[in-house]
């Protein structure tokens, strides 16, 4: 793989983690390319939230280290993970259902001198940032079709307009890279389109994304590079018209209808 | 009219600001943090009893002796904070209710030079009555004790300022965050860990000021005073009123404080005299003072029922947790 041309934001080498006597992931290697979209893809429980999991401190691996923009983070507690700018969204949704949809918005930005004890009391220290915040907050919300929704608690919202504002939610901290997992699961076709357009203008603006997704319609729409995961091991990754091309992915998509070739790819994994 | 004169003196007593300030800070740790302190008596017990000792034994003058109390609850946070704020919620509730008891037996049982054993410490508010303005009665209160008063309602007016300015901040949205899912407030680049120490350092002191209170107006200080049920009560005030609501711990802790005077006067005057009202047979006039407990959670156990969020709350967050 022409791993040395193209410029990385993130490079990963031999995490592995287990679960008991399963190991959910185990990667040689993984490098994301900057300023790219890159979509994570595989059958389920091949992996990939234990992944995402790992790369941003939720979970600590058994072994394997990872730089993120040549800083090395591996064991780095989530916070700062965040903060350096690698920051996930959750594949069980996670908005703050008694915060209004606006305030779970404004949890976002990092930096916010309102945050810190000794100036939050003192609201003209905090006022102009808060007020910069929540126009771009309510730009975003415009964007992901919840600006109606602004004043009503985030737990009043369906499973899709969840998604949708805990990825809004993220792209308010300005992260060099968004990971999201699987972002799309619930929308509507129409918004989905919109979003992804969305999506792509980020990429425009220098921002890198990695999204698990089950759709490989979406996939092969939007995503630069794609990188197949079977369980627990990285089988195939390149364009999506090679990786989709390629033999092992369909094998490991259709494996269970396949059982013959499935025992076969295992017996020449035990051998090798 | 002794019934009414009765209840509305206990409203404003000082035990009832007093069991205020104790539940404005369980409701900065457990109404906005979502911090389960089950020791909230510690603290009031550690900032009641750091004043009185740095008085009566080492002769500190008031804000000095004022400040021993608060650096000592402060320290007692830090030390049940720093192993179990990164655990699950639970290892913080069995580590502040087992503290809490260890402080009051370590009160009641060890260096009887300076903690006075059971009898606890006294006399150590001659400093504080020295700069009393009232020198004649008040509303029929003494002026030693209207003073204390004066002092523990400003202190919860002033903390309570302080709460709501905290709370309607960029800081108190991470506090009601963390409650929420504190995975989602980490992924966004919070210092949980950081956050949920400021709750309860923060709740923690201003118990402490309760402590001072209740201190300053007994003049005295027992590890009676501190049992584990205190911080039930403390509980019972705060979703009584509604938890994470400003006026929450106050309404509940003087309704709860002035219900239990009522109901106490009342069935006293029932059980009385030759002829009582309620039979002798049923209740006598030594049983009020357990009975009274009995129909306060017997009314509370109708308000949970009808009004789940507490007076102050919200019906639409309550049924939030039912989707
Ligand atoms: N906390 C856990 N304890 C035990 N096993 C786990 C845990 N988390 C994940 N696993 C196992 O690890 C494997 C990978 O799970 P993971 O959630 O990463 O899959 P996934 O690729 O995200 O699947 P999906 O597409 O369904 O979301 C699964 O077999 C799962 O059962
Ligand atoms: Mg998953």
């Amino acid at each position: 793989m022409p791993a040395e041309q193209t410029d990385s934001i993130l490079v990963a080498d031999g995490i592995r983690r287990t679960f008991g006597g399963l190991t959910a992931v185990d990667v040689d290697h993984l490098e994301i390319p900057r300023h790219k979209i890159t979509a994570l893809i595989g059958p389920n429980g091949a992996g990939k939230t234990t992944l995402f999991n790992l790369l941003t401190g939720f979970d600590e691996p058994d072994a394997g280290s990872w730089t993120f923009n040549g800083q090395d983070v591996s064991g780095k507690a989530a916070y700062k993970v965040a903060r350096l700018g690698m920051v996930r969204t959750f594949q069980l949704t996670k908005v703050l259902s008694k915060l209004t949809v606006l305030e779970n918005m404004r949890l976002g930005p990092t930096g916010q001198r309102g945050e810190r004890f000794w100036s939050a009391p003192f609201q003209f220290l905090w006022r102009g940032q808060e007020d910069a915040n929540t126009e771009r907050a309510r730009e975003l919300l415009a964007r992901f079709k919840l600006d109606a929704k602004e004043q009503d608690y985030a737990g009043s919202l369906s499973g899709g307009q969840r998604k949708l504002l805990e990825m809004a939610r993220a792209l308010m901290v300005e992260p060099e890279m968004v990971m999201l997992d699987e972002p799309m699961a619930g929308v509507n076709p129409a918004l989905k389109q919109s979003l992804l357009g969305h999506v792509k203008s980020l990429r425009e603006d220098g921002m890198t994304v990695l999204f698990v997704e089950h759709d490989m319609d979406m996939v092969r729409d939007i995503s630069d590079h794609v990188i197949v995961m079977a369980q627990g091991k990285v089988i195939a990754q390149g364009t999506p018209a090679d990786v989709m091309g390629d033999q092992r992915v369909i094998d490991a998509y259709l494996g269970e209808h396949h059982d013959t070739d499935i025992t076969q790819e295992r017996a020449t994994e035990e051998t090798s | 009219m002794d019934i009414i004169t009765g209840t509305l003196s206990a409203a404003v007593s000082v035990q009832a600001a007093y069991f205020c300030l104790a539940a404005i800070g369980l409701n900065v740790q457990f109404g906005y943090a979502g911090l389960l302190n089950f020791g909230q008596a510690g603290f009031l017990a550690v900032g009641a009893y750091g004043f009185a000792v740095a008085v009566a034994s080492f002769e500190l003058p008031f804000f000095a002796a004022v400040a021993v109390g608060l650096g000592c609850t402060a320290l007692l946070a830090l030390l049940l904070g720093i192993p179990t704020l990164r655990l699950r919620a639970d290892y913080l509730a069995i580590a502040t209710i087992a503290a809490a008891e260890v402080i009051r037996l370590f009160f009641g049982a060890t260096f009887r030079e300076y903690f006075k054993g059971r009898d606890g410490v006294s006399g150590f508010t001659a400093d504080f009555q020295s700069v009393n303005p009232f020198d004649s009665s008040v509303l029929g209160f003494r002026p030693g004790e209207f003073w204390v008063m004066v002092v523990g309602w400003t202190l919860v007016v002033l903390s309570s300022v302080f709460v709501w300015l905290l709370m309607r901040s960029p800081w108190g949205r991470i506090m009601k965050g963390i409650r929420e899912d504190e995975d989602a407030v980490r992924s966004l680049g919070k210092n949980v860990y950081s956050y949920k120490m400021q709750a309860l350092v923060l709740g923690g002191l201003i118990g402490a000021l309760g402590g001072l209170v209740l201190a300053l107006g007994q003049n005295s200080v027992q590890p009676d005073n501190f049992n584990a049920d205190l911080t039930f009560i403390v509980y019972t005030m705060l979703i009584l009123g509604g938890a994470a609501r400003i006026f929450g711990p106050i309404f509940g802790a003087i309704v709860f404080w002035a219900a239990l005077s009522f109901i106490g006067a009342v069935l006293t005057k029932l059980t009385r005299g030759d002829d009582p009202f309620i039979p002798s047979w049923l209740m006598t006039d030594n049983q009020v003072g357990s009975v009274r407990f009995m129909v306060v959670g017997l009314c509370l156990m109708a308000l949970m029922i009808f009004r789940p969020q507490g007076v102050f709350g919200d019906r639409k967050e309550i049924a939030l947790d039912a989707r």
